[in-house]
């Protein structure tokens, strides 16, 4: 198709059935996706504005606070992932979703295992005092 | 010679045209996706490694975040309330991409223009904001030279912010190209493109404020 | 005003160097000259340079995979021939400045720009054809992809020239790869080079991954894609996975050595392991990415020659994507000894030997795909075979070296170097060489000489095993890798066997050049005109050869598995009826764009002003890059049409062949 074509609306060709989504699609009325973008808003402001409470709060016990930063976290990306992002867990999605769960495996990875391996690592370091490094001056 | 050999290309193309309903099993049974979901595909898969980038630098703050060579430490050197005024500028600069997407999809022109202007003000003011603060903190001596952690910092907070600019760049040229070009397919594609990275960004910024600032400020 | 760059850079003191870039000078002028001479220039520019079809790309890459490939094996001889005489009194031919370059660059090369190029271009050529469709998801984008490869390629060369290369190794570990230890560019040109091609490799990833995802011919479900076809989405999904990390690792390289920070330098609490933890985390999966493809290659051809489906192809999609997983939970066994606890090295053991499987899977497949098939000797079967055999053996050393304990005792030696380079030359090199003659009359329309064909590969074959045995033999007996010069006389016998396997190597690949310039010239009696010169089982063999620009006249319904066997088994009043009932319509087509060359014009200038600090022409280059994006963002043409009458004629003369011609 030459590129001054014009196609309907969302852009896809007339003959063809939108058998799948794009990651950011949304198949809403305009109203309606006006209200999905809202509702992701306030929910993302209502997390952020959670963390950042807890984080400077001294009313919490202190080691949970990390781990309920985290769950924020992730929870906040969820949010924006369907709200913003339109990421569902629909058939027509599918592609898109095993992309991401690839994508977020890769991220566990790569993190977790180089966390475990540095700490690991350094837990077996020898310490300082019994390297007598002062000797090799 | 072969009794399956001699056979002709036509033989492949036979049979009734596919039907193009009661195929419900995506593209393997419809042939090649539609041009607009194979970009967006294709730059969904870009974002996914950028993530992915993102992980390692996230990994190695993470090793090295305690790695202060006796210099600042997190706690010392972030303004909690500056975070929070960045946040809420990125938060905000998304909501109003997503506006910027919807003006998109009525071929609203102002509307349009008014959402990816204050996008791009919420983007530049986050971007003044993060600017502000390297300087505040060179200026105290706490440089990207100064220790493993402050290389580690700036670079994982500098690399979102990179992000940010190229993004703001790439804002001002679909602008100009709406103006120019109009609501043409390869624009819209592109636009489409712009509002997933944005909003990634977005995501992105999410983990980095947890875990740069909220945890290691603490 | 030239920043680090003067004179001196030049290293005319040394005169093997001087040699090199002197014979590499006027082959470079030479082939200019020719061109120029023979007025192929517009030719070249307009069909080849600017083409956005991915078999021209695919074609491309794989030129420039052969010419590294001789690059490469050229540092690899000078190593042997150094290593069979610097025993003792005597320190061989090489300084260990110039030695520890060689090394480097021969991995360097022969991983990223030899075998990365080989198999992103055997993907391109082979993958859209497969899958039954026109071109790849972005073609103008994988066009950028190829000449982003190149600029990594001619940045690394232009090192043999202007300066010098990294000293450091093929990966570059810190601290030495640090300013304070190397404060010569050498590093800085392998670190650009390498960003720089792993853009290319990363976007062209990218491209096919989306390509084999969202545009199959009708028809074509997972399960009915060619083993081929699922290998390439495997390796191209760790391609988008792992080369990120490499540049976020590269990246933070960089920022220590351009701007002092301290993520891998030994002070300012820095922390070198982690480096080497980064690199590993894209190494491992890199080797999986160089193989997985030539695990689709072998099964390609072991069941086009044997004459049947592969077997088990479900299992072999399993193991595909087994592997593809697995492959992220292994990278600690390439640092055993950096001081991880018992329970950290025997988890990546483990994973290690787990990993194993799969592979193991994949070969018994092979196997039994051949088994009581009607086995056609060619070229192609002769490479998967050897695959076999020295693969095994290769992947048995693997699995010795996954266990710790002897990992402490054999890592860093040469039982190591004999470990990698078994499953590298073995599986990767065999596995392209293997798609290269197999593939070959697809993308010319002739086939290549058997006979040139069979020395090539018996001398590979016989050449590898005498080059590496005794490799294993003198890891054993504590010969570490890398070494310059060496005191113990009584390795040299070894090295001496190992230089002869280099040789026959060499003879490998004179015959390879030979079967080559054969090939072409009686190109005329070696026609392949039914475009299915093997008997081949998958959709590229319904195209002619060479395929048009579009492949496919009307995109093949697929019904099953090896589509285009299913259809040489229809009956002729099939077939006719079929082919009266075609409509043919216009094909629309994207236009050839310069912006992937002029992209990498651009990418080549600023690498090279990174490297000497050029910072002026680096704004230049940068700003090049960024208007030529901005040209491309411009344009109002990005298709072209093909009428419909020259597709049905093209392809009706297609079928006529088909039809009337015999079998060679």
């Amino acid at each position: 198709m030459a590129e001054t074509d014009h196609h309907a609306p969302d852009g896809i060709p007339h003959d063809a059935v939108p058998l799948d989504t794009a990651p950011g699609d949304s198949r809403e009325e305009l109203l309606a996706s006006l209200k999905v973008y809202i509702v992701g808003l306030a929910l993302a402001i209502l997390l952020t504005a959670t963390s950042f409470w807890a984080a400077s709060t001294h009313v919490l016990w202190p080691p949970g606070v990390p781990i309920g930063l985290a769950v924020l976290a992730v929870a906040q990306m969820g949010v924006h992932l369907v709200f913003f992002l339109h990421i569902t867990t629909g058939p027509d999605n599918t592609n898109n979703v095993l992309a991401l769960a690839f994508g977020v495996l890769i991220v566990f990875l790569v993190v977790a295992g180089s966390l475990w391996i540095m700490a690991n690592i350094s837990a077996n370091m020898m310490p300082l005092e019994m390297m007598d490094l002062h000797h090799q001056h | 010679m072969d009794g399956g050999r001699a056979m002709t290309a036509a033989s492949l193309h036979d049979d009734a045209p596919r039907a193009a309903h009661g195929m419900r099993t995506g593209t393997s049974t419809a042939g090649p996706a539609p041009k607009r979901i194979i970009i967006a595909y294709g730059f969904w898969l870009f974002l996914l490694s950028d993530i992915v980038m993102f992980s390692a630098l996230f990994a190695t703050y993470a090793v090295v975040a305690k790695a202060t060579a006796g210099g600042p430490t997190g706690a010392e050197l972030f303004d909690p309330t500056n975070v929070a005024v960045e946040t809420a500028l990125l938060l905000f600069s998304s909501f109003s991409c997503g506006m910027m997407s919807l003006a998109m999809e009525a071929r609203h022109r102002t509307a349009f223009h008014s959402a990816a202007a204050v996008t791009f003000l919420l983007g530049l003011g986050f971007l003044v904001l993060e600017m502000r603060e390297f300087a505040g903190m060179i200026a105290q001596g706490a440089t990207p030279q100064r220790s493993a952690f402050l290389s580690g910092f700036f670079t994982l907070v500098g690399c979102h912010g990179a992000h940010v600019a190229v993004g703001l760049l790439w804002l001002v040229v679909m602008v100009a190209q709406v103006a120019d070009k109009g609501w043409r397919t390869t624009v819209l594609h592109r636009l489409m493109c712009f509002s997933l990275f944005w909003h990634a960004l977005d995501i992105i910024w999410v983990a980095l404020f947890t875990i740069v600032y909220l945890m290691g400020g603490r | 005003m030239f920043g680090k760059l003067s004179w001196s850079a030049i290293p005319i003191n040394e005169p093997i160097d001087m040699i090199a870039s002197g014979l590499m000078i006027l082959a470079v002028l030479g082939v200019l000259a020719w061109v120029t001479v023979k007025g192929h220039w517009p030719y070249l520019w307009k069909e080849w340079l600017t083409s956005v079809d991915h078999k021209r790309i695919g074609v491309m890459y794989v030129v420039l995979a052969l010419v590294m490939l001789l690059r490469g094996f050229t540092d690899a001889v000078m190593m042997r021939i150094q290593q069979s005489i610097s025993v003792g009194p005597d320190s061989g031919y090489l300084p260990p400045e110039h030695y520890n370059q060689i090394f480097s660059a021969h991995g360097t090369i022969m991983i990223f720009f030899m075998a990365m190029p080989f198999i992103i271009g055997l993907m391109n050529f082979a993958v859209p054809l497969q899958l039954g469709i026109r071109d790849v998801a972005f073609p103008t984008l994988n066009s950028v992809s190829l000449w982003l490869t190149a600029s990594g390629i001619l940045l690394t060369n232009l090192s043999l020239v202007i300066g010098e290369f990294a000293r450091t190794g093929w990966l570059a570990y810190p601290p030495l790869s640090e300013l304070k230890y190397s404060p010569g560019v050498g590093v800085d040109y392998y670190l650009w080079a390498l960003q720089i091609s792993g853009v290319g490799t990363l976007l062209s990833g990218i491209n096919l991954a989306t390509t084999i995802l969202k545009m199959r011919a009708p028809g074509m479900g997972y399960m009915r894609m060619p083993v081929f076809c699922w290998t390439s989405l495997a390796s191209n999904l760790l391609i988008i996975a792992a080369f990120p990390v490499l540049t976020a690792t590269f990246a933070m390289l960089l920022l220590d050595r351009y701007l002092g920070m301290h993520f891998f330098t030994a002070d300012g609490d820095g922390n070198p392991m982690m480096y080497i933890n980064l690199i590993w985390v894209w190494g491992h999966p890199e080797v999986y990415i160089l193989i997985l493809p030539c695990f689709g290659v072998f099964s390609e051809v072991v069941s086009t020659f044997s004459g049947k489906p592969l077997f088990g192809y479900r299992s072999m999609v399993a193991a595909t994507m087994a592997i593809c997983i697995l492959s992220f939970i292994v990278w600690l066994h390439h640092f055993f000894t950096m001081g991880a606890g018992a329970n950290v090295n025997g988890f990546f053991g483990v994973m290690t030997m787990i990993i194993a499987v799969p592979t193991g899977v994949k070969v018994y497949n092979w196997l039994f795909t051949l088994y009581g098939g009607r086995v056609r000797f060619q070229v192609p079967i002769l490479w998967s075979v050897g695959f076999m055999v020295t693969f095994v053996i290769g992947g048995m050393t693997g699995v010795l070296l996954a266990v710790p304990p002897a990992d402490f005792v054999l890592h860093n030696s040469l039982f190591l170097i004999a470990h990698f380079h078994n499953v590298i030359i073995g599986g990767v090199v065999f596995g392209v060489l293997a798609g290269y003659t197999y593939w070959f009359p697809k993308a010319f329309g002739f086939t290549l000489d058997e006979g040139w064909g069979k020395v090539s590969f018996w001398c590979w074959f016989v050449g590898f095993y005498l080059a590496f045995m005794p490799l294993y033999y003198l890891g054993m007996l504590g010969m570490t890798r890398r070494l310059q010069h060496y005191d113990d006389p009584s390795w040299q016998p070894w090295l001496i066997v190992a230089a002869v396997g280099v040789a026959l190597i060499l003879a490998g690949i004179l015959a390879l050049i030979i079967q080559l310039i054969v090939s072409i010239r009686t190109r005329d009696r070696r026609r392949d005109v039914t475009g299915d010169p093997w008997n081949g089982r998958t959709l590229e063999w319904s195209t002619p050869s060479p395929p048009p620009a579009w492949n496919f006249a009307i995109l093949p319904h697929v019904e099953r598995e090896d589509a285009y066997w299913q259809v040489k088994r229809r009956t002729r009043e099939e077939r006719v009826a079929a082919a009266k009932a075609l409509v043919y319509e216009a094909i629309h087509m994207p236009v050839n764009s310069p912006t992937g060359f002029i992209t990498a014009f651009f990418a080549v200038v600023t690498g090279f002003a990174l490297i000497w600090h050029i910072w002026w022409m680096v704004a230049l280059g940068l700003a090049g890059a960024l208007a030529t994006t901005l040209i491309f963002a411009w344009r109002d043409e990005s298709e072209f049409e093909i009428p419909a009458e020259a597709v049905a004629q093209a392809d009706r003369t297609h079928q006529d062949a088909q039809w009337t011609g015999a079998a060679p």
